[in-house]
């Protein structure tokens, strides 16, 4: 068993958007839990001993019991501790739009982050290259939200709650790529605009601003201008 | 329960993720019509179905399309719940489990693995080999933690959500071994992973739907050399 503590801890790190997504999940479901901010650059006894193979946060402990993987860890909180009615609510019940929303989600996974890193930490002909395929995710995002509200529909959902937490990376991907979200992709804005007016998002992700400081003083440290 | 026009499978005979939307169709004893793509000149259908990747497999069901392989496997898990056993276990927990390991055999052992025929050198080569041998070693842990001690499958006494993601995979893994002259799936140092390929080939959904090896290491080939062929930086 990794953990002793009853109850729900999050292994997390402040601007992760992965850890940000659990966040929101447990919030949107009202759930208490205990924040224990990881030192990645001196990772504890508890997140190895969690997370053996990948060392990793987030790491949701639920009991002691470790679940890891962002995604997995949403689904988690939204199986074991469903709603009133005892069907999940970040998950839709209809099989068809739990395909989309684990479609989008997956697609988020797959391009988002590494391309934004790609962004950030480049020069030159490598940089343009992200730049461009950077867009393309953005569009494609914009496209697939349409006029819906949300990802999934009327309600807020696993899609959403996936892809929120890169709502505070935007600014950061728009001076690096100098581009405007908002230009390029108005219903995307919109839609993080209704994102970040839920409680759950607002609390949990950080200030842009923040982020790009951040990613700032990672350049710092890698070297870059 | 699927009279034909119902269930379409958009897909490539070679592709180990079409092997899987396949395998996940049998063990439900679901009936679909099948259409082999050329991805060398896609169809009108595909490109309409999966504009974002343009790729296979895509399952469509009642006209609707479903892509990403493990997203397709769950649909047909969940929209046909009532046929055959599930694929996923109830408890949230062991879900999490399965879905980790599915997880981690896509991003550590099959994204090497896509690199093999890729790479231009026999250096790349040997490196991204040694990264997929190493994630089947994890993966070894990954199936004593999941089938509990019982086996010999990651869904225990019967097969799961993790055993299908893997079981697409078999034939490209044998060949693979050929074509590299490396094992993948080492009985001596992977034993529960090298029994369950045994079990796993046994089964009639197996059987019915693995593609033959040396097909395949006869197709690996061609590609390999069109790989080489191409750009560097294609």
């Amino acid at each position: 068993m990794a953990g002793e503590k009853k109850g729900l801890q999050l292994l997390d790190f402040w601007v992760s958007p992965f850890g940000q997504r659990c966040r929101i999940a447990l919030s949107e479901k009202g759930l208490p839990y205990e924040y224990l901010e990881q030192d990645l650059g001196n990772k504890s006894e508890l997140l190895l001993r969690s997370n053996p193979v990948h060392k990793k946060i987030p790491v949701l402990l639920h009991d002691g019991r470790p679940v890891c993987e962002s995604l997995i860890i949403v689904q988690y909180i939204d199986e074991a501790f469903p709603g009133k009615d005892g069907k999940p609510a970040l998950l839709p019940a209809d099989p068809y739009a739990r395909a989309q929303a684990r479609f989008w989600a997956d697609y988020v996974d797959k391009k988002l982050y590494d391309c934004g890193t790609r962004l950030w930490k480049l020069k030159g002909e490598a940089q343009q290259q992200a730049r461009k395929e950077m867009l393309e995710i953005l569009r494609t995002l914009d496209g697939a939200l349409g006029d819906g509200k949300f990802f999934g529909g009327e309600a807020f959902g696993f899609a959403d709650v996936a892809i929120a937490p890169f709502t505070a990376w935007f600014l950061t991907y728009e001076r690096h790529g100098e581009f405007s979200v908002e230009e390029e992709c108005p219903r995307l804005v919109a839609w993080a605009k209704r994102c970040g007016e839920r409680e759950s998002v607002a609390k949990n992700l950080t200030p842009p601003e923040k982020v790009y400081e951040f990613i700032c003083g990672m350049k710092k440290r890698f070297g870059i201008e | 329960m699927t009279e034909g026009g119902e269930l379409k499978l958009l897909g490539m005979w070679a592709s180990p993720f079409v092997t899987r939307a396949k395998l996940a169709l049998q063990i439900k004893g679901l009936s679909y019509e099948y259409v082999e793509e050329d991805l060398g000149s896609k169809s009108e259908l595909l490109l309409s179905s999966n504009p974002v990747h343009k790729a296979v497999p895509v399952l469509i069901h009642d006209g609707k399309p479903v892509c990403e392989s493990s997203v397709v496997v769950q649909y047909i898990d969940e929209a046909f719940a009532g046929a055959g056993p599930s694929l996923l276990p109830a408890d949230p927990y062991e879900r999490a489990v399965a879905r980790f390991w599915a997880a981690y055999l896509e991003d550590k052992l099959v994204t090497p693995w896509r690199q093999v025929l890729r790479v231009k050198t026999d250096e790349e080569r040997a490196e991204v080999m040694r990264q997929t041998i190493a994630a089947a070693d994890v993966l070894e842990g990954g199936l004593k933690e999941s089938s509990g001690g019982m086996g010999p499958f990651f869904g225990g006494e019967s097969v799961g959500y993790v055993d299908v993601l893997l079981g697409g995979m078999i034939s490209w893994v044998k060949a693979t071994e050929v074509f590299s002259g490396a094992k993948i799936i080492d009985a001596a140092k992977t034993p529960l992973l090298a029994a369950w390929m045994e079990r796993f080939c046994e089964l009639d959904a197996a059987r019915a739907v693995l593609q033959d090896v040396g097909a395949l290491v006869e197709y690996a080939r061609a590609l390999q050399a069109r790989f080489a062929a191409a750009a560097p930086n294609n």
